[in-house]
C-alpha cells in the first residue's frame, strides 16, 4: 500500500534519513521506535510530505506521491500530532467537520451526523459544542484522532500521540488506538510506548542512524534482539 | 451684563488704541478671536470631520493593502524550496520594494510627492492626502499582519494541510482567525498614529483640523490658541479611541476564557 524507497532527508547538512526502505501493507499496524533524534518522526512526516524529502520516493497504492497532488493524498492519510493541534477557535464539532465539508466530501448536515457518531463512539458526544481549551489532554487527543477519522482515511499516521499527555491520560488514547487497530485500520505509529508496540502492532521497526535497522513482529522484536543497537536501546527503555 | 460679542468689541478696540489689557482681558480677546468670532468654531468642527473621514479612508486602504502584502510575503516565505512559484516571487519582490520605499522615506516627503508631482493637477487635496496616508499605512500594517500570521503555531497550518485542505483554505479558515486576536491591538495603535498623522496633509492643502487652525492663525496673527485648541482636540480624539480600543480588546480576551 505504501512503498518507501531510499528516502533521504537532511537538515543543514545533517543527514537525518540515509535511505529508508519500507513497505507498509493494508491493515498493518506498524510501530516505529528508536532513540530520540534517530529520524522516526522525520520519516513519518516525509510520508505525507509535511517534510519534503531530499531523495527517494514514496508511493501510495502504486502512485508516487508528489507535491502536485499532495492535498488529495493527505486526505487519504490522516495524521495525529504529538501536540494535538486542534483548532482552538472552533468547537469540537467544527474541528471534526471542517475538512470534510470544505473538501465537499459531505454536506454540513452529513458531516455533523458523522461527527456525532464518532464522538459517541469515544464517549465524548456531550463535548461537541465545547472548545478545545475546555478539554483534558486525553480528550483532545482522542478528538484529534476522530478529526482524522472523519476524512475516512486509508491510513493513519501517529506522531508520538501520547508523549505530551499526563500519565493518567495515556491509557484512554492507547485504548482508542487499539480499538482502531482491531477494526482493521492501517496505522503507522511513532511511539515510546513499548507496551502498545508489543501488544497491538504486527510489526515493530527500529530506526537508528537514519536507517531501518530491525523490522520484525513484536514477539521476536522484544524477545532476543540480535542487533546490538536495539539491545542497548531496549535495555534503556524496558 | 454685556454679551460676549460686545465685550470683545470693547476690549479689542481698547487694545488697538494701545491701551494695556490685563492678563484676563487679553486671554479673553485672543480666545474669542480664535474660536468664537464669526463662528470660527465651525471650521474646527469641519476640520475634525475631515480628519476622521481621512483616517477612516486611510485605514481601509492601509488594511486592505497591508493584508494583501502580508499574505503574499507569508505565502512566499512558506513555499517549498524546490517548488517556488515564479509569479509569487515577482509579486513578493514588488511587495518588498513597496515596504522598503514607504518605510524608508518620510511621510511628509511622500505627501509632497503625491500632492505636487503625481497628482499635481488634482484639486482634491483631501482625497490625495487620504490615499497617500493609506498607502503609507499599508506598509506598516503589512508588517503587523505578517507578524500576527507568523505568530500562529505552525502546527495549526500542518494540521489543516494534513487533513487535505490547501494552503489558501487553511490560511483563511484556520490561521487568519487565530492571528486576528494578536493583530488587533497593534492595528489599534496604527489607527491612532494614523489619526494624528492626518495633520500632515495640511502641507498639500488637505482641509483637516490643523488646516482650519492655520486659517484662523493667518487671519488673527495669533498662533497660541488655534494651535493649543488643535492639540487638545487631537488629544481628546485619541483618548476616546484608546478607550474604545481597550473595550474591544477586553471583549476579545473574554472569548479566550470561555
Amino acid at each position: 500500500m505504501i512503498v518507501v524507497k531510499d528516502l533521504k532527508k537532511q537538515y543543514n547538512g545533517l543527514q537525518v534519513l540515509k535511505g529508508v526502505n519500507l513497505t507498509i501493507n493494508k491493515g498493518d499496524v506498524v510501530c516505529l521506535v528508536g532513540p530520540s533524534g534517530c529520524g522516526k518522526s522525520t520519516f513519518l512526516r516525509c510520508l505525507n510530505r509535511l517534510e519534503e524529502p531530499d531523495g527517494g520516493t514514496v508511493t501510495l497504492d502504486g502512485k508516487e506521491i508528489t507535491e502536485k497532488d499532495i492535498d488529495a493524498v493527505r486526505a487519504k492519510m490522516g495524521m495525529v500530532f504529538q501536540h494535538f493541534n486542534l483548532f482552538p477557535h472552533l468547537t469540537v464539532r467544527k474541528n471534526i467537520t471542517l475538512a470534510p465539508v470544505k473538501l465537499k466530501r459531505m454536506s454540513q448536515k452529513e458531516a455533523d451526523q458523522t461527527a456525532l457518531k464518532l464522538l459517541e463512539r469515544i464517549g465524548l458526544a456531550d463535548k461537541a459544542d465545547s472548545y478545545p481549551n475546555m478539554l483534558s489532554g486525553g480528550q483532545k487527543q482522542r478528538i484529534a484522532i476522530v478529526r482524522a477519522l472523519a476524512m475516512n482515511p486509508e491510513v493513519l499516521l501517529f506522531d508520538e500521540p501520547t508523549s505530551a499527555l499526563d500519565p493518567e491520560m495515556v491509557g484512554e488514547v492507547l485504548e482508542l488506538m487499539k480499538e482502531l487497530a482491531h477494526s482493521g485500520m492501517t496505522m503507522v505509529v511513532v511511539t515510546h510506548e513499548m507496551g502498545f508496540a508489543r501488544e497491538v502492532a504486527n510489526r515493530v521497526i527500529f530506526i537508528d542512524e537514519g536507517k531501518v535497522q530491525v523490522d520484525k513482529p513484536p514477539q521476536e522484536f522484544f524477545k532476543d534482539p540480535e542487533n546490538p543497537r536495539l539491545k542497548a536501546f531496549l535495555s534503556k527503555v524496558l | 451684563m454685556a454679551s460676549l460679542a460686545e465685550q470683545f468689541e470693547v476690549l479689542s478696540g481698547l487694545a488697538k488704541s494701545g491701551a494695556h489689557l490685563s492678563f484676563g482681558q487679553d486671554f479673553f480677546v485672543k480666545f474669542y478671536q480664535a474660536f468664537l468670532l464669526s463662528n470660527r468654531w465651525q471650521q474646527y468642527i469641519e476640520g475634525v470631520g475631515t480628519t476622521l473621514v481621512v483616517t477612516a479612508i486611510a485605514l481601509i486602504i492601509g488594511v486592505i493593502l497591508g493584508g494583501v502584502v502580508a499574505l503574499v510575503r507569508t505565502a512566499h516565505d512558506q513555499q517549498r524550496h524546490s517548488h517556488r512559484n515564479f509569479l509569487l516571487g515577482v509579486v513578493n519582490q514588488i511587495c518588498k520594494i513597496y515596504t522598503t520605499v514607504i518605510r524608508g522615506t518620510p511621510m511628509m516627503v511622500q505627501l509632497l510627492i503625491m500632492g505636487m508631482v503625481v497628482f499635481a493637477s488634482s484639486r482634491n487635496f483631501t482625497v490625495v492626502g487620504a490615499l497617500t496616508l493609506g498607502i503609507n499605512s499599508g506598509a506598516y500594517v503589512s508588517e503587523i499582519i505578517r507578524g500576527g500570521l507568523m505568530g500562529v503555531d505552525p502546527g495549526q497550518m500542518e494540521a489543516g494541510r494534513s487533513l487535505g485542505l490547501n494552503y489558501m483554505t487553511t490560511m483563511v479558515t484556520i490561521v487568519i482567525p487565530q492571528a486576528v486576536k494578536s493583530i488587533l491591538p497593534a492595528l489599534g495603535n496604527e489607527f491612532i498614529i494614523l489619526l494624528k498623522d492626518t495633520s500632515l496633509i495640511t502641507v498639500i492643502g488637505g482641509k483637516e483640523l490643523l488646516y482650519a487652525a492655520q486659517g484662523v492663525m493667518n487671519r488673527t496673527y495669533e498662533a497660541m490658541f488655534p494651535l493649543l485648541g488643535t492639540a487638545v482636540i487631537y488629544l481628546i480624539l485619541v483618548m476616546i479611541f484608546t478607550w474604545l480600543l481597550g473595550k474591544l480588546e477586553g471583549r476579545l480576551r473574554q472569548s479566550d476564557r470561555r
